[in-house]
């Protein structure tokens, strides 16, 4: 039995320990948002946070789930303690990280998307000031084939500043 | 209001950006199976035996199957039929399909796959366009031609003459690579047969409404009882056009009892047997005037097509239309050949042929500009081809002609303007040089095939605006543009609009997500449909009102006014007073074609010549390691004519991808093959560009309207990729480096280091 809280809601998993964590993410709890782009670690596709960091899900085994919070991109709004009703309307509410990535143009397929914001994410959790050089280090284990990662550093910028103002 | 030319955030951002957006891959329907295919590993060979026994005996496997289990022709392909769906004796590739497993579970299917014992007797590899073409060469398809699928030649005046009366002229021969697609969704879907027999799909398509006719063919299924849904796809760029999982998933599913079946290549697998931009090679003859007119050109262009034709012979016939550049040429011959290699499957690729030739035609501008003596800019400015000129192959440029604006507008543009200054403050060990490059790439389908879209709108019962879009975004934006020119016309926020993607059922055929029509085609079609929506609301509301007609009528956010009284009336009230029937409109819409013959051309049946071209001209600041050989892009500017602009935030990410895209092709994507025996097998081996790699993207439209465009748009999607491998070559050619073989890795830059002899090229650009 696999006992870990996901997005802050408890779980109890009777799975295979030894299944990749990724495919128990997305095959048995529905969480699709963890994408896989390489299934090895390049891509960052599947990116993830266990107890806050950031974890390459297709890395990870189901059994290193047990005892741990783990977040994806489905949970990341509500991790932001400062998150208050944005302007989508009837939305749920978003990371400003995923804010700032639509509206700047940072996801065109959207399929590196989820992972290239975890790991924003975290970044500007560690990092309330980053540089475009530091953004586009941290994000460099996370592969985009479309945006040239030009406007996804333009977002991240955005979003740290959004984030700098609410604190 | 996404008012049309305003930047605006995508209207499928937010659910990708949520992570919620459900893509191809995204679907495991309850109760499913898993698919897999085995590949046969060896790039030439005869199947002399394959053993299921055992793999079928593996627990969780529900059928294991083989050539004989393929009903229909077990023939794949949209233009050539040669690609086998299960090969039965003979294997071409490595990639090959010859062996189908349905099982129970990822790990079932894996033990099964490997359980599968296979003896393939192997023949000689062709792993070279030279090998291929050699007298003694195997035959791959036994065609009469031997390994050339197609040869063709086109001409414009009279190439030897032309070249006779030149001053200067240069010979080269170009080299490029195979490159991956590398989208970070790997081709997948999912499929099941039904109750009456229709064939259900959702797959990563680029081409939905085609696909029903490629598995057809190949399974002996009626294609009206397939039906294929496309959702967004995770990154296409060409090589989600054409069969990937499609029919080997439909095979499955026609053997998993009613139970849904999902496919999804892995990474290896998608590189494996996944298509490929064409390898190519470019042997060039270029002669200009004293007076820096460019006048002749004679080519011989050779596209390794792998070990199947997909569109290679459509390829091709673009790499030879534009192979003369973007500029006013008198003469040119150009002769292709596409030829069958064991090497894997060239396909599609943003760029579509014209990427290897702009690497040959802006070489050759550079060797000529020095020849002459003259600025390299300045020598393409020159030559630029303008509206009312007949283009390299002939044709007359009656549409949007904006390459001599791109070209002025970068010749103003700082990095220009102070390259000199800029390249004498090069550090230690460093070189550092700015290169041009001007660009072209023919948009729609072209002549011989109808580059066709019908497009639906509807009033919804409780009043808001659904578009059925039939074209596939893969990433490009266009479902988002086509509400966004929805939302334009019958003046409504994205609040009231709704979009259904691709699907067969219920949207309608409109071609595929390819050749930079994809907004075009379907937006005129659109553009249509909702005026005639408009007028019919208005029409409506006229009744409602108790007033003559539908004229005085406007549209306003929500609903629609009656302006001579200031009355408005809600559209869902419209909504509740109409039959469904009524809410809907229907437009089509079909490009225009140029009737202009290009001699030679009539050699091929599709896909030539073209009437509309996007223009592009790009700029690279290098620097090149003397010490590693590492060449490193500094910054990148690109100016682009797409006509008008409908969002410039969509506009810049195309032109930003695409850039990135053709960075990776100059500096490190290279598909490696030993004896057609994959050797970048996984993203470290095979290196697609990471945030630290590429520079910030400078990107500025320029502004023509195309006519003939909705709202004076153009396709942009593909030219972006064409420049980046010339104009960094551009530079390394004024830095003393002239190179010919992409991409340009550390050793061959080393080795050009080593060739420099001060003097001879160092003062190219100066
Ligand atoms: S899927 Fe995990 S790193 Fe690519
Ligand atoms: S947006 Fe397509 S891979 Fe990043």
């Amino acid at each position: 039995m696999i006992v870990f809280t996901l997005n802050g809601i408890g779980q109890r998993l009777d799975v295979d320990p030894t299944l990749r964590a990724l495919d128990v993410l997305r095959e048995h709890c529905g969480l699709t948002g963890p994408k896989e782009g390489c299934g090895t670690g390049e891509c960052g596709a599947c990116a993830i946070w266990m107890d806050g960091v950031t974890r390459l899900s297709c890395l990870t085994l189901a059994g290193q789930l047990h005892g741990r919070a783990v977040t994806t991109i489905e949970g990341l709004a509500d991790s932001w303690d400062e998150n208050e009703a944005t302007d989508t309307t009837d939305q749920p509410p978003l990371h400003p990280v995923q804010t700032a990535l639509a509206e700047r143009g940072g996801v065109q397929c959207g399929y590196c998307t989820p992972g290239m914001t975890m790991v924003a994410a975290e970044l500007l959790r560690r990092e309330p000031n980053p540089d475009r050089a530091a953004i586009r280090e941290a994000v460099s284990g996370n592969l985009c084939r479309c945006t040239g990662y030009h406007k996804i550093v333009d977002s991240i910028e955005d979003a740290a500043e959004t984030m700098r103002k609410k604190r | 209001m996404q008012d049309i030319g305003r930047r605006s955030r995508r209207f499928d951002a937010l659910d990708k950006a949520r992570g919620t957006e459900q893509f191809a891959t995204d679907i495991y329907p309850p109760d499913m199976l898993w698919a897999g295919a085995l590949r046969a590993g060896v790039p030439h060979g005869i199947i002399r035996r394959i053993e299921t026994a055992r793999a079928e005996k593996v627990e969780g496997v529900v059928a294991v199957l083989t050539r004989k289990d393929v009903p229909g022709t077990n023939r794949q392909g949209f233009v050539y039929w040669d690609m086998p769906v299960l090969c039965g004796t003979r294997v071409r590739h490595a990639g090959d399909a010859v062996a189908l497993v349905l099982a129970e579970s990822r790990r079932a299917l894996a033990e099964a796959l490997r359980a599968i014992e296979m003896e393939i007797e192997p023949l000689p590899v062709v792993d070279t366009l030279d090998a291929a073409l050699a007298d003694d060469a195997p035959n791959i398809h036994g065609l009469d031609t031997g390994n050339v699928l197609k040869a063709a030649t086109i001409a414009k005046g009279d190439a030897e003459a032309g070249l006779a009366e030149c001053d200067v002229v240069v010979e080269e021969t170009f080299y490029t690579p195979a490159q991956e697609h590398a989208f970070i969704e790997t081709e997948n879907g999912v499929a099941r047969i039904d109750d009456d027999g229709t064939l259900h799909m959702t797959v990563s398509t680029q081409a939905p409404f085609r696909d029903r006719f490629e598995i057809g063919r190949a399974l002996g299924l009626d294609p009206s009882r397939i039906h294929v849904t496309g959702p967004y796809l995770g990154g296409g760029f060409g090589g989600k056009d054409g069969a990937t999982v499609q029919c080997l998933l439909a095979l499955a599913a026609m053997h998993a009892k009613g139970r849904p079946v999902k496919m999804w290549w892995n990474r290896e697998e998608s590189m494996l047997a996944g298509y490929k931009r064409h390898a190519a090679r470019m042997r060039f003859t270029a002669g200009a005037k004293r007076d820096g007119t460019l006048h002749a050109v004679r080519c011989e262009l050779d596209y390794d097509t792998g070990a199947y034709a997909h569109l290679g012979v459509e390829i091709m016939a673009l790499g030879m239309e534009h192979s003369g550049g973007p500029y006013r040429l008198p003469h040119l011959e150009a002769k292709g050949r596409c030829v069958y290699t064991n090497n894997p499957v060239a396909g599609a690729f943003r760029g579509f042929g014209v990427a290897q030739v702009s690497f040959a035609f802006e070489g050759m501008m550079d060797r000529l500009a020095h020849a002459l003596g003259m600025d390299p800019l300045k020598f393409r400015l020159r030559n630029a081809i303008t509206r009312g000129e007949r283009n390299c192959a002939g044709v007359t440029m009656t549409t949007s002609t904006g390459m001599e604006e791109c070209l002025l507008r970068l010749r103003d543009h700082p990095h220009w303007k102070s390259r000199e200054a800029w390249r004498a403050d090069a550090p230690p060990f460093t070189r550092r040089a700015v290169g041009v490059a001007a660009v072209f790439n023919g948009m729609g389908y072209g002549r011989g095939l109808a580059d066709y879209a019908v497009a639906k709108v509807r009033l919804t019962g409780s009043g808001r605006i659904r578009v059925y879009n039939g074209v596939s975004d893969m990433g490009q934006g266009n479902a988002s543009t086509f509400v966004q020119m929805a939302g334009e016309i019958l003046c409504q926020p994205e609040s009231v609009m709704e979009l259904v993607q691709p699907d067969t059922d219920r949207t309608h055929p409109s071609g595929s997500a390819a050749a930079g029509r994809t907004t075009y085609t379907y937006g005129k079609a659109l553009i249509k449909a909702c005026e005639t929506l408009r007028d019919k609301l208005f029409n409506r509301a006229a009744l409602m009102l108790f007033v003559d007609d539908g004229s005085g009528f406007a549209m306003i956010p929500g609903g629609v006014r009656h302006l001579p009284t200031g009355r408005d009336l809600p559209l869902a009230a419209l909504a509740a007073m109409m039959h469904p029937d009524d809410r809907i409109s229907m437009a089509e819409h079909l490009m225009p074609v140029t009737p202009e013959p290009v001699r030679g051309g009539e050699a091929f049946t599709l896909g030539f010549p073209h009437l509309l071209f996007p223009y592009a001209a790009h700029l690279a600041r290098i620097e090149v390691d003397e010490l590693t050989g590492r060449v490193a892009v500094l910054d990148y500017v690109a100016f682009t004519d797409g006509g008008r602009v409908l969002n410039p935030q969509n506009f810049e990410q195309q032109v930003h991808g695409s850039v990135a895209q053709g960075l990776g092709y100059a500096l490190t994507e290279d598909v490696l093959t030993e004896a057609g025996v994959l050797r970048s097998t996984d993203l470290c081996t095979y290196v697609i560009p990471t945030s630290l790699d590429l520079p910030d993207i400078e990107s500025h439209a320029v502004e023509t309207i195309e006519h003939t465009g909705p709202f004076g748009m153009k396709g942009i999607g593909e030219v972006g990729l064409n420049g980046p491998l010339p104009a960094v070559a551009s530079a390394l050619y004024s830095a003393g480096l002239p190179m010919t073989r992409a991409p340009f890795t550390f050793g061959r830059v080393l080795a050009a280091l080593e060739d420099d002899q001060p003097g001879t090229g160092s003062e190219a650009a100066s």
